[in-house]
């Protein structure tokens, strides 16, 4: 399956994988939830790690949708309770 | 439903809200197409913008190192005339300086950050612009308006799905880069009134510099002194043979010179 990481790139990620990269991600869930900032980036940080280190770089070319769309590497609490958000408001500028 | 999921559909769906859809799926290619290249010039602009914004604080760091170097030569001479209290204000001054000079720094590594993530996001998005080009010719050339609809369904959200992600990255920049500038734009205006020379008394320019400089003057006043009557005192015949003579004279030194200083 196809992961992206926001501000990176595209991943191929074995289904394999999947499973670890799971629980990773409900660390991450659980530090948003707690709203624990330090814990989050932490678990972020683990999760995108996961990613990178069994992915491999999707073709750069390619007009593949992911499967997966993660947060970027530096984003906070915040930024991804906005990402959660259903607000309507464009993602591209302009 | 886990995080990645949530984040994953909600993100899938703000993205395809913005690919607009004309009546001619034909047309939607083309329009999508301006779309695409518009945003290329985007964040071609992000890219620039950003490095002009790194260049303001290198020049900034270069400003304020040459301060700290001449703080540091000052505090240096006034320890060697005898003036601990002018070295240890230049000190404090110094010291000022170099924590703005570390917090420049942090920035100009947060703005080289941004720039080469905004420089890889343009070579990603360029690659998939000039990908889509061809499958949208491709497309045209091969398929009625009927046909052609899933193909560019599929084409359509891969590249809208990468414009969401090089939207997200350019406003996270702008972002960063505006909070940048206004601090960069405050330490301008603090270099060009010249209160950072001086961080411990606003407005009184640089009066360790007034003070050494009046210092040292009298210094070299004295030492060329000095040494002229060092010249005149070794012409004395009698210094050779060490006669009586020779030692009124070096004793006359050490009072003419403090005749010299008393008027201060």
């Amino acid at each position: 399956m196809i992961v992206r990481i926001l501000g990176e790139g595209q991943y191929d990620v074995s289904d394999e994988a999947l499973d670890r990269l799971n629980q990773l991600d409900s660390a991450v869930e659980t530090a948003v939830e707690v709203g624990d900032e330090e814990a989050f980036g932490d678990a972020l940080a683990a999760l995108l790690d996961g990613v990178r280190t069994v992915g491999i770089a999707h073709a750069l070319d390619s007009l593949d949708e992911s499967d997966l769309i993660l947060p970027p590497a530096d984003a906070t609490i915040d930024e991804v309770r906005d990402l959660l958000a259903e607000a309507d408001d464009g993602l591209i500028p302009g | 439903m886990s995080l990645m999921k949530r984040i994953s559909l909600i993100f899938r769906s703000k993205a395809n809200k913005a690919l607009d859809r004309a009546e001619d799926p034909r047309e939607t290619l083309d329009y999508s197409y301006q779309r695409q290249l518009d945003l290329l010039s985007k964040v071609r602009r992000g890219v620039a913008d950003v490095a002009t914004s790194r260049k303001r604080v290198e020049l900034q760091v270069t400003q304020l190192e040459q301060q700290s170097t001449k703080l540091q030569g000052q505090a240096e001479k006034a320890l060697q005339m005898d003036r601990e209290d002018l070295a240890r204000e230049a000190l404090t001054r110094k010291s000022a300086l170099t924590t703005q000079i570390n917090d420049l720094r942090a920035q100009h590594a947060q703005l080289m950050g941004e720039e080469e993530k905004l420089t890889l996001a343009q070579q990603r998005l360029q690659a998939k612009v000039e990908s889509f080009r061809t499958r949208k010719e491709t497309i045209k050339a091969t398929y009625t308006a009927a046909e052609a609809q899933t193909r560019i369904g599929e084409a359509m959200s891969g590249i809208g799905e990468e414009m969401g992600d090089v939207g997200m990255a350019i406003q996270r920049a702008e972002d960063k880069t505006a909070q940048m500038q206004a601090r960069a734009g405050a330490i301008d205006e603090l270099i060009a009134s010249g209160a950072l020379d001086d961080a411990s008394a606003i407005n009184a320019g640089d009066d360790i510099s007034r003070e050494l400089e009046s210092m040292s003057s009298e210094a070299d006043v004295e030492a060329e002194l000095m040494r002229m009557k060092g010249l005149s005192a070794g012409k004395e015949p009698g210094a050779i043979g060490g006669g009586a003579g020779s030692g009124d004279v070096l004793a006359e030194q050490p009072e003419t010179s403090t005749e010299g200083e008393e008027p201060r």
